[in-house]
């Protein structure tokens, strides 16, 4: 292919280090040697940006930008001429999401477990904000030095450029845009604040706040506020580096490291909230809800690590690999074709790979799964430099643009083809010089020998194989390195083969050299081109088209290929618990239309709905869990005391496989309610158990909003294995805490009423939530165990003007049901736990069945995702205890939660116009043998036991279809082979959340989430 | 609740006891008490319709429909059903009073190896939950030391004594082996805990390793006559080598459980295992080499998020298809151990039935803890633990316990929540 007909001037240097510009008020430790530094490129292909490809093209850069670009230009006589024939030029890639040339901070010790002692104030000395983990006032380029080392492998996978900043903490100031030529640093700075970046992890602050994702969003939220009301040099803030830094950055790019799905659809609303919106760096998985990322508008940076496959020679080790690992493994390459095929905006990052060698080979393998090659040289190239606004200076070949180019032997994403030259700002950089001659073809090679001229031909084929052709073919090794050529051959086998060596100079098209034999004989030779080699056809790579496997909603065992869809329902002859005055029904039908009870009667017909036979079976209303912490991503912000201001519904997690199980026991409705680490915890969530639908969906829309508030041993940190240092440490101090929160709320509300200009008042988030209970637009849901404490809350109540809407847990309600019922409020107990803890000494079984009796609302609830799914058996145990009737059971954790929650108007009892959430059941809904064989969700079925029961087998062959394919693989590829990484078989564990110190089982491969690191 | 109270009210006025602390243990059976036209539920699997239970000096004397009463006290449980008293198999009862207090925790001791711990002699008598257990049924429990590897022995107990010399039942029946979990838990970095670099299946096994040398060096131990130096561990597990005791290994995965067999292979011990979470999957290796199961707890989300999400409650079912000695247990640290009956009556609804359920809480317990000779059914010759239900023993509705014997002895069903509750019922007027 490559001829060696004409001769090229350029001189190979050792080094790639040329100083082109010497900094003017730096002194010289030598003679000025200054240089014009004018390079011409000709005959190449330049591949000006993805839409443009020139041929037979020449360039002209001088002094680190591009002069001139194009088929006819003139070459200046200054230039030094590079040919460039058979080559290609490409721009050179951008990667928007770095820290290269920034050290990483050390984190220092401390945490935010439950029971750790807190660092409760910044330790960042200065005029700066009062939380450590916001680092607005970070500037990369001020801390910005180049790191030649990175810069190299960097350039040696073709990138030019990067955006670089110190990933450190939520916000973490500007980032700078820097090449990555060999220069001092003063040059390669290109743009000193590029972008302002943002992400989900406190980084090395070791703060108390904010220990959760929501208490992070929180903390983005007040601070956009803070920033705002700062505008106005308020006197009682002073100077605030930090602020003052935030409100500099906004009119930057702003960068989002989100790392994943649900995060990135995070970011985005936290972005929505204020008019920003939010470059997004993704995390691989976002194929899973492409919808949702392409419904964000934001544009995205996409990592391209993808897991390694798993080994899978050992079915105890498999027994626990995840299937939505397994297919997560099998898709996540295509998840840059994914964004494509979506039509969102894209660039590609090495972030995140734990090597950035992988980067070409996974790109490829991105292309394998259909991500186009422009599309691809756009990620790199014109997309990142866009994103930060830097696309009139860099990101194609055109004039007037940074020289930063890449000079390839083939089209640059092509399997074999060599990255030969990388140039930054105008400075070669040699990658793989020793390519840039491609010497294969047939040559007339004669051995000069004393016994006289011996001629062969001489064939250099790739991968360095030459052979000498005479009668016999001997085969051999050769090499050349742009200047100098080795080569030998190979006569006889095993024992009697004997070596000849040869070595000499490339002169043009011929070559001349000595050699020596096996025999000690040197003689000399001569070599001379004759023809090109035999172009081998590209077509043995035929591309089958991949098979893979779907995704499924939500991406785990059970989720659905695509999304039920209501339809209407007619189901005939069933004992229907109806939770209504009616009380139960014998042999009675409920049409469900448009996802609402349309009619309860008997013989019900209608032509447009499917007929559920449930003749012996009960049908009760959909259970509500008036307690739960299912489906969040963080359940407990403990960095503080009071912190109204964090939201459950900030941070739902759609994946989690306890909503399905949830289902299977009849749950259809679920209160997500804030941990109890403190005393004033977060805004709670009401969902429905809609599986597959995604965060927003999963709301209850239209319910009253509600906080959890918590007394007693979590909030005083009683267990604290460090001691405690955070106020209240007592049941009096706790008292405190909200008489101190809502005399603040009170002041608070005073002072936006009598302000002139309202934005004069600092906006409290912390303290709007309190102003909205103190205007029954809030509702209290209080974990509390022991009389005093809930008497305590009731007079606080009282003085403030507000009900408290619901104790829960209540252990102790019953010595105090009296009190309770005289302020108003509703009760959610649990049916039989005790002795766990000193506050639940007194707790009894009768609990329920005693507040009930005087009158109290009662329900039933969970905190716990395993007991979640027998909620009907808790309520059955006030008829064990107590001899309460299985009517006034069943209502525990149907109608009355209902009520408690506010959606009695929607749910929680059958009844005509409600919403169609049913559950139909095997037996008796309070009996041990009862199953939940349908659970019916506005209409929709999402449980069905004749669907899991087939779900289970496809799981399995699922499983079973992708483990042949990993053995297959790694059958294939060999130890270190082509198939890609392996890794051990990693265990799937669940994250289970819980209130508290919890003594209930989770399953074996459980991890509770207070003792997972956040971070 | 009247009934209940009612029954309470009968017990006040006979016993003269008023709170919790005063509900004495009973006094030794004097008359002869024969419990009349039940059904009963012998716990082999056998009903016996309208049946008679007749019972003398602590044993049971006649079972069946044609029993002779005269010359009982005749307790007439028409409509009722009559079970042998349930047994909690595996439980920190009496060791554990409050879990997060520290200074109430008597079950886990200092060190790896502590064969020769013995739990009997920390059992309080007095705590809290044991009342709480009799009247849902619950009249034996097995007492088992938690920590370490080797933790100790486990004694079982009856639930009405006055200190625990009283209670013993069965003294040091099992050593307990806590085997250290194979599952490969990656070098994920916990709060506090510094990543150990060492990979947990190799540490693992190394140290499961370590349990095979110590038995083989009490076995060579065992093997000699004479000591010049006594070595009470060894000591400690003789009964395993002459099979006065069980080997219950802690254990819950099927790697964990294959090596479980291998120590009844290697050195013939009688093996329980304990939790066997995933024992359905090697169900009939279990059986084929006489490993018997504990069921730790059914109440339990399924060990991997892609199971069967009854996975958990159908798990005894499959064992009792395939023959495993097994049974069912409650050792939940928020319900403190009283929903034993309901775990069995959910493993009944997905597959067992309801005698089966029974057995897994009475006879096969009793089996595997070396006491079915003496207790776990309703037969001629064992001890009078009895439990009288209002209905069916295993549904939360119907598990109305109205009186229950242990050794004969009627003893009393109150506790310190019925007497809570009766505090604050009379405070409210609630009839």
């Amino acid at each position: 292919m490559q001829k060696l007909k004409f001769l090229l001037v350029l001189l190979l240097t050792a080094t790639s280090i040329q100083i082109i510009k010497a900094q003017a008020t730096f002194p010289v430790n030598d003679v000025a040697n200054p240089k014009i530094a004018c390079f011409a490129f000709t005959n190449a292909t330049i591949v000006k940006d993805a839409q443009t490809t020139l041929l037979n093209a020449s360039m002209v850069i001088r002094q680190g930008k591009i002069e001139s670009v194009g088929n006819n230009i003139s070459i200046p006589k200054d230039a030094v001429v590079i040919g460039c024939r058979g080559k290609y030029i490409y721009p050179a890639f951008i990667d928007i999401y770095s820290n290269y040339g920034i050290a990483t901070p050390e984190r220092q010790t401390g945490g935010a477990g439950f029971f750790r002692t807190q660092q409760i104030t910044s330790n960042t000395k200065g005029a700066y904000g009062w939380n450590q983990a916001i680092k607005s006032e970070i500037d990369a380029y001020k801390i910005f030095s180049a790191d030649a080392a990175k810069a190299k492998t960097l350039r040696d996978i073709g990138f030019g450029a990067v955006l670089t900043h110190q990933k450190d903490g939520i916000a973490r100031g500007t980032g700078t845009f820097v090449t990555l030529a060999s220069q001092p640093d003063n040059f390669v700075l290109i743009k000193e604040k590029a972008s302002a970046n943002y992400s989900f992890s406190r980084g090395t602050s070791g703060q108390s706040y904010p220990s959760s994702m929501m208490g992070m969003i929180a903390l983005l939220r007040q601070t956009y506020l803070d920033a705002q009301w700062y505008k106005n040099n308020p006197s009682n803030e002073g100077e605030n580096i930090t602020l003052k830094s935030w409100n500099e950055n906004q009119n930057l790019p702003q960068i989002f490291e989100a790392n994943d799905k649900w995060n990135d659809l995070r970011a985005d609303k936290i972005g929505d909230e204020f008019g920003v919106q939010y470059i997004i760096k993704g995390g691989g998985n976002e194929y899973q809800r492409i919808k949702e990322m392409s419904e964000t508008k934001a544009s995205f940076i996409l990592p391209l690590n993808f897991p390694a496959a798993m080994d899978v020679d050992d079915p105890n080790d498999l027994r626990f690999v995840g299937l939505d690992d397994l297919k997560h493994w099998e898709l996540a390459p295509g998840n840059a074709a994914a964004f494509e095929k979506a039509g969102i905006n894209f660039c590609l990052t090495t972030a995140d790979l734990s090597n950035p060698s992988e980067f070409m080979a996974n790109l490829r393998k991105a292309i394998e799964y259909g991500l186009t090659e422009n599309k691809a040289l756009d990620a790199l190239t014109k997309t990142p430099a866009s994103l930060l606004g830097l696309y009139d200076k860099i990101g194609s070949i055109e004039a007037g643009k940074i020289a930063n180019f890449l000079i390839t032997s083939g089209p640059v994403f092509a399997e074999k083809t060599v990255l030969l030259q990388n140039w930054t700002q105008g400075i070669k950089n040699a990658v793989k010089d020793e390519n840039w001659y491609d010497v294969k073809g047939v040559y007339n090679f004669i051995a000069n020998t004393n016994t006289g001229a011996k001629a062969y031909q001489l064939n250099l084929k790739d991968g360095g194989v030459a052979q000498f052709i005479n009668k016999d073919t001997l085969t051999g090794k050769y090499s050349y390195d742009g200047h100098l050529v080795k080569l030998n051959y190979t006569e006889g086998r095993g024992r009697n083969a004997t070596e000849t060596i040869l070595s000499g100079a490339v002169t043009g098209n011929t070559w001349n050299g000595t050699g020596k034999d096996a025999m000690g004989n040197s003689f000399t030779w001569t070599a001379s081109f004759d023809k090109a080699a035999a172009e081998k056809s590209d077509s043995a790579k035929t591309q089958k088209p991949l098979a893979l496997g779907k995704v499924t909603y939500p991406f785990l065992s059970y989720g659905w290929e695509e999304m039920p869809k209501q339809q209407n329902l007619l189901i005939k002859n069933a004992t229907v618990w109806t939770s209504e005055k009616e009380g139960n029904l014998q042999n009675t039908d409920i049409l469900v239309k448009n996802g609402k009870i349309a009619a309860i009667g008997k013989n019900l017909s209608d032509a447009t709905a499917r007929i559920i036979d449930a003749s012996g079976k009960n049908v009760t209303p959909g259970i509500i869990d008036e307690h739960s912490h299912i489906a969040a991503a963080s359940i407990n912000e403990g960095g503080q005391s009071v912190t109204s201001e964090v939201r459950i519904g900030d941070n739902l997690n759609p994946d989690d496989i306890n909503i399905y199980r949830q289902l299977s026991g009849g749950v259809t409705t679920s209160h997500i309610l804030h941990g109890s680490a403190n005393t004033i915890g977060g805004q709670t969530q009401l969902i429905k158990l809609r599986w597959g639908a995604n965060d927003q969906q999963l709301k209850f829309a239209g319910a009253d909003p509600f906080i959890k508030f918590a007394l007693g041993e979590n909030v005083k940190r009683s267990t604290s294995s460090q001691g405690n240092n955070r106020f209240p440490d007592t049941r009096m101090g706790v008292e405190q805490v909200l008489v101190d929160a809502f005399t603040r709320a009170s002041d608070y509300q005073a002072a936006l009423k009598s302000a002139v200009n309202k934005s004069t008042v600092r906006r409290d988030l912390e303290l709007d939530a309190l102003v909205e209970i103190m205007n029954k637009k809030r509702f209290i849901t209080c974990h509390s165990y022991v009389q005093s404490e809930i008497n305590s809350l009731i007079k606080v109540a009282d003085r403030f003007g507000f009900t408290v809407n619901t104790f829960t847990h209540v252990l102790e309600g019953y010595k105090i049901a009296d009190k309770l019922k005289a302020h108003g409020s509703n009760t959610s107990t649990f049916s039989d736990w005790w002795n766990y803890k000193m506050e639940v000494m007194d707790a009894i079984p009768y609990n329920a069945y005693i507040m009930h009796q005087v009158g109290l609302n009662v329900a039933i609830n969970s905190d716990d995702a395993e007991m979640a799914r027998r909620l009907n058996q808790e309520a059955a145990k006030s008829v064990k205890y107590g001899g309460m009737s299985e009517i006034d059971a069943l209502d525990m954790v149907t109608i009355n939660p209902a009520k408690m929650l506010h959606i009695d108007k929607q749910t929680g009892s059958i009844k005509v116009g409600k919403d169609a959430d049913l559950v139909i059941w095997s037996d008796n809904p309070l009996s041990i043998y009862a199953k939940a064989e349908k659970t019916i969700v506005d209409g929709i079925i999402y449980f069905d036991r004749d669907r899991d029961a087939a779900m289970r087998k496809q799981n399995q062959a699922e499983k079973a279809r992708l483990i042949a394919k990993i053995a297959a693989l790694k059958k294939t590829a060999g130890p270190g082979g082509s198939g890609g990484n392996f890794r051990s078989a990693r265990p799937r564990f669940e994250v289970i959340n819980t209130c508290e110190d919890h003594y209930h089982s989770h399953g074996l491969l459980a991890i509770d989430s207070e003792d997972v690191d956040n971070q | 609740m009247k009934k209940i109270f009612l029954y309470i009210c009968v017990c006040i006025a006979t016993t003269n006891v008023l709170a919790q602390e005063t509900i004495s243990p009973a006094a030794a059976q004097k008359e002869t008490i024969a419990l009349t036209n039940a059904t009963i539920h012998v716990g082999n699997g056998q009903v016996i319709n309208n049946g008679t239970v007749i019972f003398n000096n602590g044993k049971i004397t006649e079972v069946g429909t044609t029993a002779t009463v005269t010359g009982a006290r005749v307790i007439d449980c028409k409509g009722k059903h009559i079970y042998p008293g349930l047994i909690l198999s595996s439980s920190q009862l009496g060791l554990i009073e409050i879990n997060n207090i520290r200074a109430t925790i008597d079950a886990t001791e200092i060190g790896e190896m502590n064969p020769s711990i013995r739990s009997l002699v920390a059992y309080n008598t007095d705590s809290k939950v044991i009342n709480t257990l009799r009247t849902n049924g619950i009249l034996l429990a097995n007492i088992v030391p938690s920590g370490g590897i080797i933790s100790g022995s486990s004694s079982v107990v009856q639930l009405d004594a006055w200190n625990w010399e009283d209670a013993a039942y069965k003294t040091d029946g099992g050593i307990h082996f806590h085997m250290p979990s194979l599952l490969n838990r990656g070098r994920r970095r916990f709060f506090g805990a510094q990543a150990s670099n060492a990979d947990p299946v190799k540490e693992g096994l190394s140290r499961i390793e370590e349990v095979k040398t110590f038995f083989r060096e009490a076995k060579a131990y065992l093997g000699q006559a004479k000591h010049e130096n006594t070595n009470l561990k060894f000591e400690a597990v003789k009964g395993l080598f002459d099979k006065r005791q069980k080997l219950f290994i802690h254990c819950n995965i099927v790697k964990e459980m294959l090596l479980a067999v291998d120590f009844a292979k290697e050195f013939g011990f009688d093996v329980v295992l304990v939790g066997a979470i995933d024992s359905w999957q090697i169900a009939d290796i279990l059986k084929k080499n006489n490993i018997a199961v504990i069921l730790n707890q059914l109440h339990d989300l399924p060990a991997m998020i892609d199971d069967d999400v009854d996975q958990p409650f159908k798990t005894p079912a499959m064992l009792q298809k395939a023959g495993v000695l097994f049974c069912i247990n409650d050792n939940d640290g928020n319900s403190r151990y009283r929903n034993l009956a309901f775990n069995a009556g959910t493993a009944s609804a997905y597959g067992l039935s309801k005698e089966e359920a029974l057995s897994a809480i009475t006879l096969n317990a009793a089996a595997i803890l070396g006491i079915a000779d003496k207790t776990g059914s309703i037969e001629t010759g064992k001890d009078a633990n009895i439990v009288v239900s209002e209905g069916d023993i295993l549904d939360m509705r119907t598990n109305i316990i109205v009186h229950a014997f242990i050794q004969g002895r009627q003893i009393v069903l109150n506790n310190k929540q019925m007497q809570l509750a009766e505090k604050y019922e009379k405070k409210y007027g609630i009839k």
